[in-house]
């Protein structure tokens, strides 16, 4: 809650601070006076600024994010329909990366030292080392040029089905998710090789548990408190990843939407998303929090 | 018919011979201690019985495990034998359990797995074992965490998990080092007791002669991965042969020599010293609860007086000891060196810094690797207003290693090239080099060897009689603190029940929980009155 006080109040401070007036700012320099005055009038900032930030407050509350400029329709729903691609989008590439990680991680954490877990290791090397836009380019010239398995770009709306919605949303997903899984596997792999080295690993398998089932039973739950902390850091990297993403497929998501709006200078649409943003990272990290207290029962009193 | 006979067993990882043909064996219902000092090879040899051993070692030589020859047996083979024929109880039990699963789900594992028992079936037997470990249901359900539970009682799980399906062989790798003395009592008993309820072997590995001679039928001494003598307890204490086993013998039950005392006026005063620490809070606007680690403790120690503090781990010694060093405020009291506080205004006084240094108990984490002995042991130069420089500075480091019997040419030299106990000579000759009026050592010899601890014991008598040291000594050791000492003060949860001069307490103790500690401590038998 404390967070996302300070965090409206950064942003709206920094609209604020940001040289110029908001609505010739965002007509442009050509703007009529009039239509300036117009635009202020109806943004409301012909009113005290304190009054003004509460009004915002109170609206987002109540939902009301405002009207867009350059849309001509309530934030709101320009929102609600950029969500519609970009969480499943978020969601489909963390669990691709998460699929990809946890296996590969666990993999060469039980293999140290040996040609599977350098074979996972260079993987991972190339995976942080490469740009995720290029990988991007790399999907298409391939599987959409080439190949032809998937469309190259564009959304057709979950409308028509599932089905097409999500195949539409695959090559952005593994772009999206490469990067990320090759950072997740790595902690995934020092992780578990720390816990490997811990006496309880050592108590399993003196009860005649075999190595791997030493390492699926007691290893990987131990193991996974760094890895929720990077999986939580990761998503918000994912949110902000998708706005390069959605530009490279042409899909029509809130990363789309946050660079056109900042193109067209459409503040209020600015402001509404980096609010969301907001929420959504500080969501993420009380889901992550909770998380860790499921895993760990070390951490159930403290919370 | 032995249970477990080792013959002949060789061990080498890389280039390193490990074990040289060791040979022993375990008849059921039979304790065998294997003892010897770091490095002997003990720990090793119970790996190898476990057939736990790190990837690249090597074995020769035969392992017979009631008929199954163990070296040759196959890996799928080894865990059907692992917790079932063979159990085994780690040192650390703060560590031995995977602390996100419940006391009853790691007990029920070892049953689960090598029998066809349903899972309530399995519960049932994981309370029975737990009962009999003397964990009951209603205090111990089996639903806890092991972060709920203390090292005595996580050590009970640990055992419990070993003994669930009543293995014939019990393998116990230094069990009760890492636990209180009246906590070790405990286990040991129970230990005991098992293996005459189930009529198990048992191989029990320490290095504590002491805990050996009370509990084992046979002994086995280790130097160097090779068994230099064996034979049934009370001969082998009456009758040493090798030299090495006399010297270990010995070295257990080493006494110093320290010079007369002389007590001349007080150094340092601790008066009515309080420590609470905040607890978290449990609801939002409840006031704050405190736990009171120090409890309106009071004493004072003489120049020239060497003062003990016994008492067992979370009983406040270690916060006293931050205390006095002015490393933690007090809620009340003072503390006094010299008649200066130990604080001012809330940060350490420097004027008293500059009279105390302290030992500490691990002499690998207390210096950092990237220095060399000269500036390490230089340290507390700092303190001072004009230090030492040039000429007079190597003086010092000179005088203060050969003080501590290592060579000028040492200062060299990186911490990783000393062994333990010229470590803790370097810890010394750093807490020397500025003659401070007061050395507090904490648990300062508790992680050496005997042979070393000895040593080092005789290096701290000699500085005595050269510096006049006074110091206060802490310790968790009876019988070190029984030696170095002239007087000594127990502690119990925070508070001094019993302090008088050591002999005094020691042979005739008034507070019953220094009654319990001592009759808890295992003595070794005195070879003089054997003989006789």
């Amino acid at each position: 809650m404390v967070t996302l006080a300070v965090a409206s109040v950064v942003i709206f401070a920094v609209i604020e601070v940001a040289p110029g007036d908001p609505a010739s700012f965002m007509l442009g320099v050509n703007a009529q006076p009039d239509t300036v005055a117009a635009l202020r009038a109806e943004l409301g900032l012909d009113q005290p600024k304190v009054q003004r930030y509460f009004s915002w407050i109170g609206n987002m509350l109540t939902g009301d994010f405002g009207t867009s400029y350059t849309y001509r329709s309530p934030v709101t729903e320009i929102i609600g329909d950029r969500l519609w691609v970009s969480v499943p989008l978020a969601v489909y590439a963390l669990v691709l990366s998460t699929l990809i990680a946890f296996p590969a991680g666990i993999f060469a954490a039980a293999r140290r030292g040996k040609s599977g877990d350098i074979a996972v290791i260079g993987g991972t090397q190339l995976g942080v080392a490469v740009p995720n836009f290029w990988f991007a380019m790399m999907l298409v010239l391939v599987f959409a040029i080439n190949l032809r398995w998937f469309g190259a770009g564009g959304f057709p709306g979950w409308s028509g089905g599932v089905f097409p919605a999500l195949k539409a949303l695959t090559l952005p997903a593994i772009a999206l998710a490469l990067p990320q899984a090759a950072i997740l596997t790595r902690v995934m792999r020092s992780a578990l090789i720390d816990v490997l080295g811990e006496d309880f690993m050592r108590t399993a398998r003196a009860k005649g548990l075999t190595r791997s089932q030493a390492i699926w039973r007691h290893g990987v739950r131990n193991a996974l408190i760094p890895v929720l902390t990077i999986l939580g850091l990761q998503v918000s990297f994912l949110i902000a990843g998708s706005i390069v993403i959605e530009q490279v497929f042409y899909l029509p998501g809130l990363g789309r939407l946050i660079f056109q709006s900042i193109n067209a200078r459409d503040l209020i649409v600015v402001e509404s998303v980096v609010m969301l943003l907001v929420f959504a990272v500080v969501l993420i990290n009380f889901l992550v929090d909770i998380t860790y207290a499921i895993v760990d029962p070390r951490l159930r009193q403290r919370s | 018919m032995s249970l477990l006979a080792i013959d002949n067993l060789s061990l080498s990882i890389g280039r390193y011979d490990i074990l040289k043909n060791v040979s022993l064996d375990v008849a059921p219902g039979e304790i065998v201690a294997v003892t010897g000092e770091s490095g002997s090879g003990k720990s090793m040899t119970a790996l190898s019985v476990m057939q736990l051993l790190p990837d690249r070692a090597v074995t020769k030589g035969q392992i017979t495990l009631d008929g199954h020859e163990l070296l040759t047996t196959s890996e799928a083979e080894m865990c059907s034998i692992r917790g079932r024929l063979t159990g085994m109880v780690f040192q650390e039990p703060m560590t031995a359990l995977n602390p996100v699963k419940t006391i009853g789900a790691q007990v029920m594992e070892t049953i689960l797995l090598h029998t066809s028992a349903t899972r309530a079936e399995a519960e049932t037997r994981a309370r029975d074992v737990l009962d009999r470990v003397g964990l009951p249901q209603s205090r111990f359900p089996l639903g806890r965490f092991p972060h709920e539970l203390s090292g005595g009682q996580r050590q009970r799980v640990v055992i419990a998990m070993a003994i669930a399906l009543r293995p014939k062989l019990l393998i116990a790798d230094e069990p009760t080092t890492a636990l209180d003395v009246t906590t070790q009592a405990q286990i040991l008993d129970l230990l005991k007791g098992l293996v005459a309820d189930y009529g198990m072997g048992m191989l029990m590995i320490t290095h504590d002669l002491a805990v050996v001679s009370g509990m084992a039928d046979r002994i086995v001494v280790m130097r160097y991965g090779e068994v230099v003598e064996t034979g049934a307890t009370a001969e082998l204490f009456s009758n040493m042969q090798h030299p090495y086993t006399k010297m270990l013998f010995d070295a257990s039950r080493h006494r110093v020599d320290l010079p007369e005392a002389r007590a001349e006026a007080p150094l340092l005063e601790v008066r009515n010293a309080v420590r609470d620490y905040a607890l978290p809070r449990t609801q939002l606007f409840q006031p704050r609860e405190y736990y009171r680690a120090v409890r309106d403790v009071s004493f004072t120690l003489q120049k020239g007086e060497r003062l003990g503090l016994v008492g067992e781990s979370g009983c406040g010694k270690s916060t006293l000891t931050r205390a006095i060093l002015g490393l933690e405020p007090l809620q009340g009291g003072e503390i006094k060196l010299n008649g200066l506080p130990v604080l001012l205004q809330g940060r350490p006084n420097l004027a008293v810094r500059r009279q105390m240094q302290v030992v500490f108990q691990d002499p690998f984490g207390s210096f950092n690797p990237r220095h060399r002995v000269d500036r390490l042991v230089t340290e507390p130069f700092h303190l001072l207003d004009d230090p030492p420089r040039g000429r007079a500075r190597k003086d010092a480091v000179d005088e203060a290693l050969t003080a501590v019997g290592l060579q000028p040419s040492d200062a060299r030299k990186y911490i990783h090239e000393f062994s333990g106990g010229q470590r803790q000579r370097i810890a010394i000759a750093r807490a020397l080099i500025i003659r401070p009026e007061l050395i507090l050592f904490d648990e300062a010899v508790s992680a050496l060897d005997v042979s070393v601890r000895a040593q080092i014991l005789d290096l701290i008598a000699d500085l005595c009689r050269s510096y006049g040291l006074s110091y206060l000594f802490i310790s968790h050791d009876l019988s070190v603190v029984r030696t170095i000492t002239d007087r000594v003060m127990v502690m119990k949860a925070g508070e001094i029940v019993e302090e008088g001069g050591t002999e005094a307490v020691f042979n005739d103790p008034q507070h019953p929980y220094t009654q319990a500690l001592i009759a808890a401590a295992p003595v070794l038998p005195d070879p003089v009155e054997e003989a006789v």
